[in-house]
């Protein structure tokens, strides 16, 4: 067996987990405060995306791409924050699942709607080889989001471990009602929790553009469905063991969609190692 | 003819939904995967006929193989909290259609066809009409039943209903494996109407679909369910005029019922 093969998969494997990784971090994050699974934030992921496509059309600049991304993306999730999920709050959690969902497809078909059924390029960067590791050469594209990837978790840590914005977060996520009769100011943290897992996703969904140099109106099909199965895998609102398990799945599905391909499509594999992981760990991969 | 194959259509989604109020609406299980029986009821009855089985007796084995597998996610169903189970339901569903694409059996991505039912265009009709007919008297008889009083009692509160002594376990059990059987011979009624099946037509897109019947219509009631389906499944005929904005406007005409009506149309606040 040559290992360089097993290399690139992985490296693959790697890049694309990032992204599953900060999607569904701010799944997990959102989970965590109001304890409703935010469908909609692949809708949130796409139009972050266009955000960012249009950004770079206009100015060729990868940077303003990025924080047109971010940018889209942030007032689309607090705005859902604000006028569907806040006051659906108390409800049966079915009821904003089956909403989200709907906010999802809308999204997607009013992308489709607006700037066409066809995929559009967004090259800001070229997958040249940049380095070459024990024979796998590393593109600068994949360099670009594992590097992205490395500095957004980075951040994500130092707001969550030692801000009081991140303590406020864990008080509610721990027990809302105590962290209200302690005087937080639950509505304005929550909608601050979608700002910056808006920010991720759109964030997210430039980097796949630029990594595929493609971006398209069905692109957050797959997340809407898989970041679900990560997030579980994970721990439901564990969001270091969401992280965790994004990075997993990633790798998994490269290797195993390389050999294993014809027999099970890749796509099937986040649910069945989910449904896998719910019959011997009911409480998810790395809960608690 | 047009309408004889829309009446036929809204009648199968109208027995789906009410098998899936059966399930989410009265024991309160959140099932996101409800597509997933229908097409394991619609492959088995294509499967034993095309082996030469006699189709009243595929049609009891599609349904038997969808309640069976229905047990066996209600047991899987006991150990996971609420929301867990809504995307283990997922997984079930995506699942279940690898499998028929996968298994060589089942035709992979060309489906199953010449799927030979024994009626004709009414007799189908008929057939999907009095199935309709069952699903509402069992879905009544459930309702009414110390069965249905205890689901009920199950969604208001789990605790409350474990401490008036409520066998919660058997309950839940009882209505998967009730809710998916209804869903499995919708299935095989469904293949022996079109003919030829193919796996995505069960995939999880169905699931939602009739999740928002249940939900549009109003869960836990009789006919908010049939309503749903009558509602959702006109739409797509109803709106075919303006094919493009279908997809925006079904998941805006979802957000927004749950958004400003959460019980439903026919149900009562809560």
């Amino acid at each position: 067996m040559d290992w360089s093969v097993i290399g690139y998969l992985g490296l693959e494997g790697l890049v694309v987990g990032s992204i599953y990784a900060l999607t569904a971090l701010g799944l997990a994050l959102v989970y965590g405060l109001l304890r409703v699974l935010h469908v909609a934030h692949a809708g949130v992921y796409a139009v972050g995306a266009y955000c960012g496509w249009i950004a770079f059309d206009l100015s060729h600049s990868l940077a303003l791409a990025l924080a047109a991304g971010a940018g889209g993306a942030v007032v689309l999730g607090v705005f859902l924050d604000a006028w569907f999920y806040r006051p659906l709050a108390g409800k049966p959690p079915l009821i904003p699942l089956i909403g989200s969902i709907g906010l999802f497809l809308a999204a997607g078909d009013l992308l489709r709607i607006v700037f066409g059924p066809y995929q559009h390029s967004l090259p800001a960067m070229n997958a040249t080889p940049v380095v070459t590791i024990a024979g796998v050469g590393i593109t600068a594209t994949q360099v670009f989001v594992l590097a992205g990837t490395a500095v957004l978790l980075l951040a994500v840590y130092w707001v969550s471990a030692r801000t009081r914005l991140g303590l406020a977060w864990r008080s509610i996520a721990q027990d809302r009602e105590i962290a209200a009769a302690m005087g937080i100011d639950i509505p304005r943290h929550t909608a601050l929790a979608f700002a910056l897992a808006s920010a991720l996703a759109g964030v997210a969904g430039v980097m796949v553009g630029v990594y595929y140099n493609q971006i398209a109106p069905t692109m957050g099909n797959e997340p809407a469905y898989k970041t679900l199965a990560i997030v579980v895998l994970g721990g439901l609102g564990n969001v270091w063991g969401t992280v965790a398990a994004g990075l997993l799945l990633g790798v998994v599905e490269s290797v195993s969609g390389a050999f294993a391909g014809n027999y099970f499509p890749p796509q099937a594999v986040a649910f069945l190692a989910l449904i896998l992981v719910l019959l011997f760990r009911p409480q998810g991969l790395f809960g608690r | 003819m047009y309408y004889l194959t829309l009446a036929t259509l809204l009648l199968i989604y109208a027995t789906l939904a009410l098998s899936l109020n059966l399930i989410t609406g009265l024991a309160g299980q959140v099932t996101l995967g409800h597509a997933a029986f229908f097409g394991i009821g619609a492959y088995v009855l294509a499967f034993l006929i095309a082996h030469g089985v006699d189709f009243w007796l595929a049609l009891a084995a599609a349904g038997a193989a969808a309640g069976a597998t229905g047990l066996a996610l209600g047991a899987i169903s006991l150990r996971l909290r609420e929301d867990f189970l809504a995307i283990a339901t997922i997984a079930i569903n995506f699942v279940v259609v690898a499998l028929f694409l996968y298994l060589p059996f089942f035709g992979g991505a060309f489906g199953m066809s010449d799927i030979a039912g024994p009626f004709g265009a009414l007799g189908t009709l008929l057939s999907t009409a009095v199935l309709f007919l069952l699903a509402l008297a069992l879905h009544e008889s459930v309702r009414a039943s110390d069965l249905g009083l205890a689901l009920i009692a199950l969604r208001e509160s789990e605790q409350a209903a474990e401490a008036l002594g409520v066998n919660v376990k058997r309950f839940k059990v009882t209505a998967f494996s009730l809710g998916t059987a209804m869903a499995g011979v919708a299935g095989g009624l469904y293949a022996a109407y079109v003919g030829v099946i193919h796996p995505h037509d069960f995939g999880f897109p169905l699931s939602v679909t009739l999740l928002a019947m249940v939900a549009i219509g109003g869960m836990g009631t009789l006919w908010g369910p049939v309503l749903g389906a009558v509602v959702l499944g006109g739409f797509a005929q109803a709106f075919a005029f303006i094919h493009n904005y279908q997809a925006v406007l079904f998941g805006l005409l979802l957000a927004l019922v749950m958004r400003y009506r959460p019980q439903g149309l026919l149900g009562r606040r809560a």
